[in-house]
């Protein structure tokens, strides 16, 4: 691209070049219209005098006859600034008048409206001088002229003239300057945003952008972009911590394999030994792709692409079938499972999502509700689903020994499993589905205390 | 059983042709989409086992083409990605099932025979009964001999799906699919608690018991004296 053409592609370029078509078409139209006012106003002036003068020298006439008509022309001749004036006889001759050389046919004419035509004065004159005249039939052939001069009309126009070439020129040079100002004002700092972006794509995301004092909407671009980067430095953060936790879940069961297998080999070549350790390992390969299989599905989830179309669903019949579906588990550890829905309880989503979102929540209430010190008497785990507001709010509580409030955010997180709860078997990631789903879904997630036990309460913003 | 395996991954592959024959069907195996084409247009089968990426044809293609042919053989798709959406597609090109990667052989041989027998008439049968159980799919009635066995909804369509796939091998992961429509693996074995409540439903107090365990692989249920 040429170098012209590269300031042609220019904001600044561009937003002159508009600003300046449109104020020359205002500036043009403006003073057109003040000429041509102007114009208008001056010529009705002279025609009133042209009017006016007829009336006082008709009135003359009629007092006088035709010596009155030139004695008046004879006296308001010397008058300085005077009008035009002529009289001639039937022949043409010229019998009164300040004026020589007007066009002789012009007094052949008895226009009832004014005419613009050259003349000269009599004093000596040299030059031609423009002015209005009407011509006017006296008695006997005899013919009157009357006229003003126009020069000053002339005049004016051309000095609104000279001052429309002025304001345009004068636009132009306001439009390069604003180009100008723009491009380097402006577009600088748009220049600086661009280039401290690409710094920061080549890898650097200590960078940020420059934010003035000046507080305008570059400064408000900045500041928002710089927030955008502080999230994405943060997020990026948790990445690091989330492969971090990865790579030491996923090596001690790799390692615990390997460990089983090597040692089976090591000892005596028996067929029952050698079954045991290989089906140890099947069963520990299976834990493995499990695990696998839920990080995939939280990343899944986590980047907005869910699993599954989503749909219009009803919470009630989700929640219902989750505990249809954990009943007997619960039957079997001893925990009596309680439902309390009040349905329909309408929302957009993924049933399979949030089935799955509901099921991990019931696994680890009933896993944990008896693992309190002493352990409940009797264990309850209770889900309900309700409508409040424009919110559906789906509540799996129990009365075991709960989380204490300072852990309850952390479990949210991948790989998290707290300490004491480490005997039974999962891999950490059951919340942190949940969450991923929850948010997936616009809705919120929190841990409050039952009292004793644990609530988690998970809001979705009903459909209308 | 006659199965064609179009699967790419040459080692993989050799396994599964071994396996397959151990348990007595008779695999023909197709390294790439092109000539898995090539041999089901020669050659009739049972069941098509493809993978869903292939060199020179993929695996959705050849089913689609397949199925345009007008050849209704029963498709199970294999494929490392095993998310919903994902089955669905496979689903919707002509699949009969969808197996995701990495699974276990006997889920393999399960879904297998079980879509091979699909496609044989009687599909529509009202009344489903191994030995002296009966299960009316009309009056949802379920009786072993002479004794009513009452089954809450969920333990019927369990009862139902295993009774209609009666002598074959069913999966836990099947019965989440097909009686639950749920397609993802809960933590807990939730669907062995539902087996061991419907057992003692049908074949407590019964010398001969017709819901087995299959070690290793899922449930079956069979007629002992067949």
């Amino acid at each position: 691209m040429t170098a012209f053409g590269k300031v042609v592609r220019t904001t600044a370029f561009k937003l002159s070049a508009i600003y300046f078509v449109v104020f020359s078409v205002f500036a043009i139209a403006f003073v057109g219209w003040i000429t041509r006012e102007t114009d208008r106003f001056l010529t009705q002036q002279v025609r009133d005098t042209i009017e006016a003068e007829i009336g006082v020298l008709a009135d003359e006439g009629l007092r006088s006859g035709l010596t009155g008509i030139v004695a008046a022309i004879e006296q308001r001749s010397r008058v300085p600034g005077a009008s035009l004036y002529v009289v001639t006889d039937s022949e043409g001759r010229v019998v009164a008048g300040n004026v020589t050389e007007v066009p002789p046919a012009l007094l052949k004419l008895s226009g009832l409206e004014p005419v613009t035509v050259p003349y000269k004065r009599l004093e000596g004159e040299t030059s031609h001088h423009i002015a209005m005249v009407q011509v006017l039939p006296l008695p006997n052939g005899f013919r009157m002229l009357i006229g003003r001069d126009i020069s000053e009309i002339e005049r004016i126009r051309e000095l609104i003239g000279k001052a429309m070439i002025s304001a345009v020129v004068l636009l132009i040079f306001l439009a390069l300057v604003s180009w100008f100002f723009v491009s380097r004002r402006v577009l600088k700092r748009i220049d600086s945003v661009t280039a401290t972006s690409r710094q920061i794509m080549a890898g650097d995301l200590s960078g940020r952008l420059e934010v003035t004092p000046a507080g305008d909407e570059f400064d408000r671009l900045a500041e928002n972009l710089n927030a955008m980067l502080d999230r994405i430095v943060h997020l990026l953060h948790g990445l690091k911590d989330i492969s971090d936790n990865i790579a030491h879940d996923l090596k001690t069961p790799l390692t615990r394999l390997r460990t089983r297998v090597e040692t089976t080999l090591a000892g005596p070549a028996e067929i029952e030994a050698y079954r045991a350790a290989l089906e140890a390992t099947i069963e520990e390969s299976d834990q493995l792709i499990r695990t696998f299989n839920a990080l995939l599905m939280i990343a899944r989830v986590e980047a907005g692409s869910p699993d599954g179309a989503l749909g219009p669903l009803d919470m009630a019949q989700i929640a219902a079938d989750v505990v249809e579906f954990y009943e007997p588990v619960a039957e079997e550890a001893g925990v009596a499972l309680k439902l309390s829905v009040e349905g329909p309880l309408p929302l957009h989503g993924s049933r399979e999502l949030i089935s799955q979102a509901l099921t991990n929540l019931l696994d680890n209430a009933i896993k944990y509700v008896g693992s309190g010190e002493p352990a409940v008497a009797t264990p309850v785990v209770n889900v309900a689903a309700q409508r409040v507001e424009n919110e559906i709010v789906v509540s799996v509580s129990d009365n075991g020994p709960g989380i204490p409030e300072s852990e309850r955010l952390r479990v949210l997180q991948r790989f998290v499993r707290l300490e004491k709860s480490r005997s039974q078997p999962g891999s950490g990631l059951g919340l942190s589905l949940v969450d991923a789903v929850v948010k997936l879904h616009h809705g919120t997630v929190a841990m409050s205390d039952a009292g004793p036990g644990l609530v988690v309460t998970l809001r979705f913003p009903a459909e209308t | 059983m006659r199965i064609l395996l179009v699967e790419d991954d040459r080692e993989t592959a050799s396994y599964l042709v071994k396996a397959l024959r151990e348990v007595g069907h008779v695999p023909d195996h197709a390294a790439d989409g092109e000539e898995g084409a090539f041999l089901l247009d020669a050659n009739k089968y049972d069941v098509i086992i493809v993978d869903r990426m292939l060199p020179k044809k993929d695996g959705l293609t050849l089913v689609e083409e397949t199925r345009r042919k007008g050849n209704d053989t029963p498709v199970l798709i294999l494929s490392a990605l095993g998310q919903v959406d994902d089955r669905v597609t496979g689903l919707r090109a002509g699949g009969d099932d969808y197996l995701a990667k990495p699974y276990a052989f006997a889920e393999l041989l399960a879904r297998i025979e079980v879509l091979a027998r699909r496609r044989k008439p009687g599909e529509a049968e009202t009344l489903l009964k191994v030995g002296e159980l009966e299960l009316d799919r009309l009056s949802h009635l379920v009786h072993r001999g002479d004794i009513n066995i009452p089954l809450q909804p969920r333990e019927f369509r369990l009862l139902e799906y295993l009774m209609k796939h009666a002598g074959q091998v069913v999966t836990r992961t099947m019965l989440l699919e097909n009686v639950w429509d749920y397609h993802f693996d809960p933590q807990t074995n939730v669907i062995d608690v539902h087996i061991s409540r419907l057992r003692s439903k049908i074949d407590k107090g019964f010398s001969e018991p017709l819901l087995h365990t299959v070690r290793g692989a899922g449930y079956m249920v069979r007629d002992g004296v067949r």
